[in-house]
């Protein structure tokens, strides 16, 4: 949070990192601005407004409640609007922008702001909101329009602007994900196609390639723990490597697994989220281990063909108790259990 | 064996005890019967006019409907059974199936259900819960659930070759591993439901099947004497 | 506790300052469970209500003669009758109500709402009391549940009381006819409630302060 121009007072130590909120948050929203590039160029008109309406509906939603209970407003520190962009980026491209605007507003109010807050948020906003979308309107979120469709610049679909709690119309060319070509046809996808995102999906999960990039620009200027993606994604290789060695025509290679459906998205900016994930950094590694291997039970034998969000949120829900098991010892004290942890070995 | 510490209060009476939990015991059995009494025959009531609307849901092409029982293995008509079974004709009174009442424990209560036996296809073609108490969101799905409600489109329950029991005994199996047209396909988190559904239809198919292949030729035709359907209304 | 002292108080209590669901949380498996559609929360409640007033009825009236350590067998005895009836009774009403409502009518039987009032209330209290209590108790968890089960009905199903609301081509909430739908109603009313109750405080005490 941005604090005002007045005297600060501090006890010691007086170190800072150089990071502050809005510091890091400024460079997630500048290693987002390729994926949300990618997928305007993608899926047209559509996707911008999608991205547009989400972004703008988690910043309404946080300004009016610190408004309502005579906070100061969170507002200008990023953090909601990355939340957004994010949010944003894991709908499916034709979604009506009135349900763009009601996940974004029990993401943010719900999913956060009845949990105290920024730093406070037991769960990814974001996939809270994005979940909730889920639960609500199951069909309008597993309608996937097709990438690259000639009139993406100049035409919306019909969904769009479906009026508000109305049920949306689909014009569009609709196109399977290929997870769910995995799934129900048992059909794989080239390799090629996924890393750079020439299939559809999610507004911004198609492109792999450019989301690693943000992800290894994050993790270079130290503002992303690069333990949590390289250990969800570890896993999944791993766990689907050795299925597709026991029965290859069953279950998916591990190259397909990591760069199909939102893994890469999740892994790099969703289960990242500094409040909800571990602290320690052995708790990261455990809590990658536990979303990755969610991840492949839940696409491998769940009913449904994408199972990242609830992975990560399962997770979430996960993570304090995983920073109980993995509480570090504070030097010269007994390790006792259910003491308060004041010293944490942090990652900033 | 020794417990002083018991004796630091006056212990009430036994007998207080025992007039208290016995006085009300009986008083309260006194309004359920009262009550049961004064409901019943709105419930029987009831109970016949949903049963009316739900023979028009498995045998919807049935016209009219005869009662009949299982006498010591012989088919007469009769009203009023504990587990009715209807044969069901069409408009030119022609027999074309059946509604059986199948009844069995389930994972709460016992599972009243009605299904329709089809002589023409020799598959039972319809299905309705008449009564559960099955967990809400888990076990009633048996009623919703679409690719459960799919089984019963056909279920096969032909006889063997000397008519005396099914061919293939009906049998539940796990979600999406129905092979057989005889199977039904289950439902994950609701298996114990689904299975038991499975055991009813068969207990009741294996009695009922060949009994009305026996009677079918008796019974070919709607027996005119008596006005069958109407009753109840 | 302060000194409430006539029945009209009594009753009043459960509406809105001791509501059973929004202040005291209690009864929650019914509220979420048959919370689905208006009608099933209405005839839950009901029901409930019902059961609530005969068993504060009768507990009040045998309060001599039941003794403490046979309390519970002869409360939850009384209770059980009760339900039994009420179950019945529906029955008798609508089998269609009856089923929709499955397992939870006779499940009245454990929530904690009846036998708590039984226990804290009624066994202490005159039967005219006792009657007060359990009626204002009563009418605030229909009233609790009625205003959870129009929110999922409306959202869920476009509907209130089984008739149409929206013209054709509504967008129902699945997630609200789900078992997740009630917690989310039910989170929703308690922060209304709540934010309610705090601003009604804060009032209270700038005027005490003020004064």
């Amino acid at each position: 949070m941005k604090l005002s121009r007045t005297l600060q007072i501090a006890s010691s130590p007086h170190v800072s990192s150089g990071a502050s909120v809005d510091h890091i948050m400024y460079h997630v929203v500048l290693a987002l601005l390729p994926v949300v590039g990618f997928a305007v160029y993608a899926f047209g008109l559509a996707a911008a407004l999608v991205i547009f309406t989400a972004t703008a509906s988690c910043v309404a939603t946080e300004h009016f409640l610190n408004r309502l209970n005579r906070r100061e407003t969170p507002v200008s520190d990023w953090s909601v609007t990355i939340t957004g962009i994010l949010y944003g980026l894991t709908l499916p491209p034709a979604l009506p922008l009135w349900m763009v605007v009601i996940g974004g507003v029990f993401g943010v109010g719900i999913g956060k702001y009845l949990f105290g807050g920024l730093a406070y948020n037991a769960f990814n906003p974001a996939l809270v909101g994005r979940a909730f979308l889920q639960a609500a309107f199951p069909q309008a979120m597993t309608h996937w329009s097709e990438a690259f469709s000639p009139g993406r610049f100049t035409d919306l679909p019909s969904s769009t602007l479906t009026i508000p709690m109305a049920e949306p119309v689909y014009d569009a060319v609709t196109s399977a994900t290929p997870l769910a070509v995995m799934k129900f046809q048992n059909a794989t996808t080239g390799v090629p196609e996924l890393a750079f995102g020439l299939t559809s999906g999610s507004v911004g999960e198609t492109c792999a390639a450019l989301i690693l990039a943000g992800g290894a620009y994050l993790a270079l200027r130290n503002m992303l723990n690069w333990r949590i993606p390289v250990s969800i994604l570890a896993t999944v290789a791993g766990l689907s490597f050795l299925m597709n060695l026991i029965a290859p025509g069953e279950y998916a290679s591990p190259v397909f697994m990591l760069f199909s459906g939102g893994l890469m998205l999740g892994a790099v900016f969703m289960a990242t989220d500094m409040v909800a994930s571990p602290i320690t950094n052995a708790g990261c590694w455990l809590y990658g281990l536990l979303i990755g291997a969610l991840v492949v039970v839940i696409r491998y034998w769940g009913g449904m063909p994408e199972g990242v969000m609830y992975a990560i949120l399962l997770a979430n829900a996960v993570s304090p108790h995983i920073d109980r098991l993995i509480q570090p010892t504070v030097f010269g004290t007994r390790p006792e259990n259910g003491e308060k942890k004041d010293e944490q070995e942090g990652t900033a | 064996m020794t417990a002083p510490a018991v004796e630091t209060r006056p212990a009430t009476s036994v007998w207080s005890m025992y007039r208290a939990i016995v006085g009300i015991g009986l008083a309260c059995a006194l309004l359920i019967v009262a009550v049961f009494q004064g409901t019943a025959d709105r419930i029987r009531q009831n109970q016949a006019e949903a049963l009316k609307k739900a023979l028009a849901e498995v045998l919807p092409q049935a016209t009219s409907v005869l009662a009949v029982v299982d006498d010591g293995g012989s088919l007469v008509p009769r009203e009023g059974a504990d587990l009715p079974v209807f044969l069901g004709y069409d408009e030119n009174g022609r027999l074309i199936g059946a509604a059986i009442t199948g009844i069995g424990m389930g994972y709460q209560d016992n599972i009243r259900v009605l299904y329709a036996y089809s002589f023409a296809e020799e598959a039972i073609t319809g299905f309705k819960v008449l009564e559960s108490k099955e967990t809400p969101g888990l076990g009633d799905k048996i009623e919703v659930e679409p690719h459960f409600v799919a089984n019963f489109e056909a279920l096969d329950v032909r006889l063997n070759p000397d008519g005396s029991a099914l061919a293939n005994a009906l049998v539940t199996v796990g979600e999406g591993e129905k092979q057989s047209p005889w199977e039904l396909d289950g439902i994950t988190g609701a298996t114990i439901t689904s299975v038991a559904i499975g055991d009813i239809l068969n207990g009741s198919a294996q009695q009922w099947v060949p009994l009305l292949n026996r009677y079918r030729d008796q019974y070919a035709m709607r027996p005119e004497a008596p006005p069958a359907s109407e009753e109840g209304s | 506790m302060s000194t409430p002292t006539t029945h009209t108080d009594e009753f009043i209590k459960g509406l809105w300052r001791d509501n059973p669901v929004f202040i005291q949380v209690l009864g929650m498996c019914p509220a979420l469970a048959v919370s689905n559609t208006a009608m099933n929360a209405l005839t839950m409640g009901l029901a409930t209500s019902f059961v609530l007033l005969m068993s504060g009825l009768s507990v009040s009236a045998l309060a001599r003669f039941i003794p403490r350590e046979a309390r519970i067998v002869c409360y939850i005895c009384i209770i059980a009758s009760f339900v039994t009836t009420v179950d019945y009774a529906i029955m008798a009403i609508s089998l269609e109500l009856h089923k929709s409502l499955g397992a939870f009518i006779s499940l009245i039987v454990v929530n904690c709402l009846i036998l708590g009032r039984s226990e804290a209330f009624a066994s202490k209290n005159s039967m005219g009391r006792a009657a007060a209590d359990a009626l204002g108790m009563g009418v605030g968890f229909t009233a609790a549940l009625l205003s959870i089960g129009m929110v999922r009905e409306i959202l869920g199903a476009g509907t209130l009381f089984n008739v149409e609301l929206f013209p054709e081509g509504y967008q129902t909430w699945t997630v609200m006819v789900l078992p997740s739908g009630g917690f989310f109603a039910m989170a929703v009313w308690l922060l209304v409630v709540n934010a309610i109750k705090q601003r009604q405080e804060t009032a209270a005490r700038l005027k005490e302060e003020a004064s």
